[in-house]
């Protein structure tokens, strides 16, 4: 496959979406610009949703919802905020925010890395399948809810209702929590854990956090099986 | 007969015997009954609409020798590749995981005979049911359990599930003993957990969102394949308007009703609103936005036989969709399984825990001995008869009415039998010109 240094440059606000989608998803398996830049997104919805190239696409501004949605190798860097359901249900690569992410923020995502350099809203790691999420902010209240594998990491505060209903995701969270869901507790931090927690934040590019200063949240596993007293 | 054959014996109508042992089981137990199948009790049905065959205003066809079309294109709206379909009779989502791979392959394997789709289900794709489907839906859920762009991208069509007959409102289950390995595995989860899946998708909360995540599915597919939605009937008018509205090819409407695999007994029984009265609001909300035809609407719930087809589709449904008598067809509840059914406490008619995992018939279980018993070769040939009779029974009645088309069947072919049919369907009491709620008398 070629390897071209230009950099493809794509002005959203002459290009329909819909072409530029076409183009990025054309290089699945196939020759053809690896480096792009997209200008003038405004905050478009579905900006390089569906990718499966090794490419390097960068949104230069705000993007709108389910920005690089399940994304699959692409590394995908939003420069401003991004909207609900960034990097949704995304399978490998890497997706970074450096502003802001709205709710549901790698929703359901089942592999690859997804890093906000600010806050992530509300639902932040819904149903996580798998992919890890650094944020070096604070998340919104609800986050990790049923969150089943995978690990999310927040160096700011979370909201209310951490880790609902959650199965075997881990949760590392250096501030406060404001309260933790239905069978979600907080858990010993062992060697293993700042091990994991340590590798994601020299993956993200985190300097200056310390990993002793994070505690560690899963599932009690109560609600594994159907019990009488289940009366959350 | 009462046991004690004593005529002053009197049972009790409100606490028959049925209720008087839910009252005993659930006192002893302590939890809901969660089981599979439909609804049990009785609500207004096509059963209660019949139809006015030609006759002297009226030109009959020729039964056999003068065509009625059955084919049908779904989702022409958008999509560059439209489903076609020889009959407007589909196979409804089933999960694989509630059922088992052999039973999964043979809905596939009738299907592709007879020429129309099959769905997935809560769980994901399977490899087996792909290719042995020719025509093959795959369902977004809000669990998104096994989602992923490949299999997306491999779908022939995409529907949207925000909700089911069974349960409008609420989330799936599997329990336990049914998660194999591979079910675990497809759906990131532990083994031998009860796994519940969610009530409510994870990145999308009203119409306006869902408008974007349907772009969004077009946009990682190219546009290429139709995209359903599908929803319990509770609100149908407005989810039918609003599901348009968000950019449906196709919109799903399941009744009551509709078979579940695993729900609980009083969700079955008390939530929705039956399939009859669902059809006419749905069509009314497609006609009023100008879009009965365009967007396809698919029926399901309590589908059994080519007169059931017949009905929805005069109702004005494109299409319908079947999943409790597709298991039936396949061997479900067989009589040949009566004694294993009785071992488990059930008996061949009455067998409703798909949740078990128990299925003597092989069909909803993932124990692999159990599976083992069914042949999804035989099934399948047995499904693809069971669809044949549907649709030539359904044609019978469509000549009947000097129909050459089962799209043509309208509700001017159509009497209630009852008050509540006609009210609900909205064609008049066999008889007289009244439909209840329509206009004055
Ligand atoms: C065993 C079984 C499993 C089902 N699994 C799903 C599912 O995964 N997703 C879904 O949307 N509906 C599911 N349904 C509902 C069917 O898609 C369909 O709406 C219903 O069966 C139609 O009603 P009928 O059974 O009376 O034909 C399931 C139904 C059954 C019987």
């Amino acid at each position: 496959m070629s390897t071209t240094t230009e950099i493809e440059v794509v002005d959203l606000s002459l290009t329909p979406l819909r072409e530029l989608n076409q183009r990025l998803h054309d290089l699945a398996g196939a020759d053809g610009p690896r480096s792009w830049r997209i200008t003038n997104p405004s905050g478009a919805h579905n900006i390089a949703c569906g990718l499966d190239a090794d490419i390097d696409v960068v949104v230069e501004g705000h993007a709108g919802y389910y920005c690089a949605g399940m994304n699959k190798q692409a590394r995908v860097r939003i420069t401003g905020t991004a909207g609900q359901g960034v990097a949704e249900n995304m399978m490998s690569g890497r997706v970074t925010v450096d502003g802001n992410a709205s709710q549901a923020a790698g929703a359901t995502a089942h592999g690859g890395l997804l890093h906000v350099r600010g806050d992530a809203s509300s639902r932040c790691g819904i149903s996580l399948k798998g992919a890890a999420i650094v944020v070096e902010g604070s998340i919104g209240h609800m986050s990790a809810f049923m969150a089943q594998t995978g690990t999310i990491v927040v160096c700011g505060d979370a909201g209310d209702a951490l880790g609902d209903s959650m199965y075997e995701a881990h949760i590392y969270v250096r501030g406060a929590v404001a309260g933790l869901g239905a069978d979600c507790i907080e858990k010993e931090l062992r060697d293993v854990h700042r091990a994991e927690l340590g590798g994601l934040l020299a993956e993200a590019g985190v300097a200056g956090v310390d990993v002793a200063d994070f505690k560690r949240y899963g599932s009690a596993r109560n609600l594994y099986t159907f019990k009488i007293d289940n009366t959350y | 007969m009462n046991p004690a054959s004593n005529p002053a014996l009197r049972e009790s109508h409100l606490f028959d015997r049925r209720t008087i042992a839910e009252i005993q089981r659930a006192a002893a137990e302590g939890i809901y009954d969660i089981r599979g199948f439909g609804a049990k009790r009785h609500v207004p049905h096509f059963d209660d609409l019949l139809f006015l065959g030609a006759s002297v205003s009226r030109y009959p066809l020729e039964g056999y020798r003068e065509r009625c079309g059955t084919e049908v294109t779904l989702g022409a709206r958008h999509a560059r590749q439209p489903i076609e379909l020889k009959i407007p009779i589909t196979i409804a989502g089933m999960s694989f995981g509630a059922l088992s791979g052999p039973a999964k392959e043979a809905l596939g394997r009738a299907a592709s005979e007879v020429g129309t789709s099959t769905t997935t289900g809560d769980g994901g794709m399977t490899p087996e049911e792909r290719g042995h489907s020719k025509h093959l839906v795959y369902q977004l859920l809000p669990s998104r359990y096994g989602m992923n762009p490949d299999d997306l991208r491999r779908a022939d069509a995409i529907e949207v599930v925000v909700g089911q007959g069974a349960k409008p409102g609420g989330g799936g289950m599997l329990l336990g003993h049914k998660i194999s390995d591979r079910v675990a595995r497809m759906r990131d989860l532990p083994m031998g957990i009860d796994q519940r899946s969610a009530c409510r998708h994870p990145d999308w909360t009203g119409p306006d969102d869902l408008e974007i995540k349907i772009q969004e599915l077009r946009e990682i597919t190219d546009w290429q394949v139709p995209i359903y939605v599908k929803v319990g009937a509770t609100r149908t008018y407005y989810d039918v308007q609003l599901a348009v509205k968000a950019g449906a090819d196709v919109v799903v409407v399941d009744g009551m009703q509709g078979g579940t695999a695993a729900t609980q007994d009083v969700f079955i029984e008390h939530v929705g609103i039956p399939t009859l009265p669902a059809i006419p609001l749905a069509v009314q909300a497609l006609k009023e936005l100008g879009m009965h035809r365009k967007v396809q609407l698919i029926v399901s719930g309590g589908i059994r036989s080519g007169a059931d087809v017949a009905k929805a589709m005069a109702l004005g449904a494109d299409a319908v969709s079947i999943g409790v008598a597709a298991l039936i067809a396949l061997g479900d509840n067989a009589p040949e399984h009566d004694e294993g059914y009785r071992a488990i406490g059930s008996a061949a008619g009455y067998y409703d825990d798909y949740q078990a995992g128990r299925d003597p018939s092989g069909i909803s279980t993932q124990d692999p001995e159990l599976a083992a018993r069914f042949d999804p070769v035989k099934g399948g040939r047995r499904l693809a008869n069971y669809l044949r009779v549907l649709t030539l029974e359904a044609q019978t009645l469509a000549r009947a009415c000097g129909k050459s088309h089962l799209h043509n069947l309208e509700p001017e072919d159509l009497v209630a039998l009852t008050i509540e049919a006609a009210a609900m369907a909205r064609v008049p009491l066999a008889g007289t010109n009244w439909i209840p709620g329509q206009g004055s008398f």
